[in-house]
């Protein structure tokens, strides 16, 4: 299958990693990918902080840029809810009859990650092989909006020698929230401080999520609470892709992930 | 018109008046274990209820319904409750609520024969978003506040932290401290039990002796002119019927069409607000019954900031509200801030959309901001308001208003959104950035993460660290490694 990638915007510059671990995947698993470079941002950081007409050139703009696309892949669930969710919103508001063709068009042939891998693809078992134990927080946007459910359980759980330990007030938000992170920053570490309690108690290895948004809060946090010493014990935040892009052959190791101070 | 909504006038932005409250970790427990036991109880009740999504769209539908048909159902409203021999009286804001709230009292007052002007309310938050209390004591009339919590609120000179648990943020031992300052007892137990006993000798006084009652309403019934109050203590019950005179403030978004609309609302209500099955006490008057409770029967229906809600279907929406509270218990903001931190009696999640839109977006502001957008309030919501995407949409108003200011289009925040709305839509400028944001961070690295970043990104390194970016972005590793191999 020929799969078009979107990688988002933050993943692209902050954690490309993802990306990586995407396209090897999806290749390990006979697959194309396509990576469309003049690709940006969804429009989601504008539109949910209210700067809606600056959103929308970068709505059309992306589209446009996957107009020849069969299907796409996007490893952020936030991103694939802001399409969803407000695309056709914004034709509407709009009053744009040519936009919301295109939104019509274009939103049947989006996947998240964890959609694209089990209701695409059809798999549960990728061959990947994680030998540890691993908790699981199901952001937000992947929970309440797309309703991806267990699917990224599932695919956990068909991890060769992976130990899935499930999170105490999963559906807890992290306090990540995009500009809400910044705008009221006290608030949202006080939530994050409640999150990683709750990671914490997993004794878990590792955090997965779909979102490596929230991936960087509760990272950042468990940082900040580390003093930045050492690896020993600090849970490792990951994307599941990059969990699922794991072989024997090819291992994720906790050092991999590690700040630059650990690798220096 | 002169629409006012509580103190949010004067109140700081959210964020300046969550700093104060995060420093207090006894509310913070308190609110945190309020809100947890709420948040359970509701989610037994409704777990067990097979047509529960179904409850909440007829809910959706009814309101939607009514709102759309507003003036139609108002009207009738009032014709059927003045042929039931009650009086109705149109306010178009606080202040008119209130003159002809302090009206009726002097002249109930008069014919009642008392010097001293007093009333006895029941829970009407409606009551506090126009101040009535306040301007009721400086015309020398003074309200009794019977439900238990807003007792409690009255007596501790406090505000209400809960829309449906005023004092949600006191605890037992806290309210013990309070009942023995102001009710002079001398020795006072712990217990739930305790509290309540000392309340009920207290307040059955008032019951007795007043002869004028305030409340509220959960609905106002159209096709019967009737009103219905839930509560779980009874006082309501004493209120409604013991008086001489009873005058009920509505916000005329409390209309329903018909009687039998109840038995939608008095099923998802209880469930949502306390996790109960049913409200112990469901009181429901039409008019004046000869010989038998209030002879004199008022009604204030109250506009006060929300006919220009009902405009535009997002803003319209939030009007469905039955304030059960729900949203509050399930938000992560509330749990951490509790309701003082909104500056408005209504707090948490529909205070952050409601309050703005009442005040017109004067005041209330950094409300729509005081959300993750973490969706819980939605999914629990029973009449399915969509306040994630309110609040959305109430950012996008405050945004437009800055944009219009001088100030606001110089603002920090609305040159960097232009800037990176400009980055995305010119690729080479973006990647271009995305270069020169990792020769800038040099700056700001130490061993491997971002330290004291300026501007608004301070608020992230605050609190949390931030890893450096790395030596290559996605695209770049996929230029180097998968463009040219096809
Ligand atoms: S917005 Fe919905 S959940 Fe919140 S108080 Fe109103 S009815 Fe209840």
């Amino acid at each position: 299958m020929r799969i078009h990638l979107f990688i988002a915007c933050y993943n692209d510059t902050l954690f490309p990693r993802t990306g990586m671990a995407v396209v090897n995947l999806l290749e390990r698993l006979g697959h194309e990918v396509v990576f469309p470079l003049a690709q940006t941002c969804c429009g989601q950081m504008h539109y949910n902080t209210g700067y809606h007409q600056e959103a929308m050139p970068l709505v059309k703009r992306l589209m446009e840029e996957f107009r020849d696309a069969e299907t796409i892949v996007v490893p952020s669930a936030s991103c694939v809810a802001m399409m969803r969710d407000h695309y056709e919103l914004m034709a509407h508001n709009a009053n744009d009859a040519r936009m919301m063709e295109e939104v019509k068009d274009f939103l049947p042939r989006v996947f998240e990650f964890s959609e694209l891998i089990t209701d695409k693809l059809g798999l549960t078992d990728v061959g990947a092989y994680f030998p540890h134990k691993v908790t699981y927080h199901p952001s937000c946007h992947s929970l309440r909006l797309l309703h991806v459910g267990d699917r990224p359980i599932r695919l956990l759980n068909g991890v060769e020698g992976l130990q899935y330990t499930p999170m105490e007030g999963a559906d807890q938000c992290c306090g990540f929230g995009g500009t809400f992170a910044v705008k009221n920053a006290e608030v949202s570490s006080a939530m994050l401080t409640d999150k990683i309690t709750c990671v914490r108690k997993t004794s878990a290895e590792f955090v997965a999520a779909l979102d490596n948004s929230c991936l960087m809060q509760i990272d950042g946090g468990l940082h900040r609470e580390s003093g930045g010493r050492g690896t020993e014990g600090r849970i490792r935040p990951v994307h599941l892709a990059e969990i699922l892009n794991s072989t024997k052959a090819n291992p994720l190791t906790a050092e991999s992930l590690a700040w630059d101070e650990v690798s220096a | 018109m002169s629409v006012r909504v509580g103190h949010t006038a004067e109140k700081s932005a959210f964020p300046i008046l969550a700093h104060e409250i995060l420093k207090d970790q006894q509310t913070r427990r308190n609110v945190r274990h309020a809100t947890d036991v709420i948040r359970a109880k509701r989610a037994l009740r409704v777990e067990e209820m097979p047509d529960w999504q179904e409850l909440r769209t007829a809910a959706h539908a009814i309101k939607t319904h009514t709102l759309l048909h507003l003036p139609h159902y108002l009207q009738q409203f009032e014709k059927n409750c003045i042929a039931a021999g009650g009086q109705v009286h149109w306010a178009r804001d606080a202040d008119e609520a209130n003159a002809i709230a302090i009206r009726l009292i002097q002249a109930a007052a008069k014919k009642q024969g008392t010097s001293i002007a007093e009333v006895i309310k029941v829970k009407t938050m409606t009551s506090d978003e126009i101040g009535m209390n306040s301007a009721l004591e400086k015309n020398n009339i003074t309200p009794w506040e019977t439900d238990l919590a807003d007792m409690i609120v009255q007596m501790g000179n406090d505000e209400p932290s809960h829309i449906v648990v005023p004092a949600l943020h006191k605890n037992r031992h806290q309210v013990r401290e309070l009942f023995l300052e102001h009710m002079k007892l001398t020795e006072l137990g712990t217990e739930a039990e305790d509290l309540t006993q000392a309340a009920r000798h207290y307040l059955r006084k008032k019951f007795l002796e007043v002869g004028i009652g305030i409340s509220g309403a959960n609905f106002a019934i159209a096709e019967t002119g009737s009103i219905c109050v839930v509560e779980s203590e009874g006082n309501g019950r004493m209120c409604v019927t013991m008086p001489q005179t009873l005058i009920s403030l509505v916000g005329i978004e409390k209309v329903i069409p018909k009687f039998q609309d109840l038995e939608v609302f008095l099923q998802l209500l209880p469930r949502s607000a306390t996790g109960e099955r049913m409200n112990p006490y469901n009181s429901i008057w039409t008019g004046v019954e000869p010989g038998d409770g209030p002879q004199e029967f008022h009604v204030i229906l109250l506009d006060n900031g929300r006919t220009r809600m009902m405009a535009n279907v997002r803003e319209r929406e939030t009007l469905n509200c039955i304030r059960c509270g729900a949203c509050l218990n399930v938000c992560p903001v509330y749990r951490e801030t509790g309701g003082h931190a909104y500056g408005s009696i209504y707090s948490g999640p529909i205070g952050a959309i409601l309050s703005p839109q009442l005040n017109g977006m004067q005041h209330s502001r950094s409300l729509p901001y005081a959300s993750s957008l973490c969706g819980a309030c939605y999914e629990v919501c029973p009449v399915k308001i969509n306040i994630p995407e309110t609040l959305i949409h109430l950012r996008g108003k405050v945004v437009e208003q800055d944009q219009n200011s001088i100030t606001g289009m110089f603002s920090q925040e609305g040159m960097g959104m232009k800037m990176a709305a400009h980055l995305f839509e010119h690729p080479r400028q973006y990647e271009a950035a995305q270069r020169l944001a990792r020769t800038g961070q040099g700056l700001f690295e130490k061993d491997g993460k971002l330290v004291n970043l300026p501007g608004m990104a301070a608020g992230w390194t605050q609190f949390r660290d931030l890893r450096a970016l790395p030596q290559q972005t996605f695209r770049e590793w996929w230029k180097q490694n998968k463009r040219n191999k096809a």
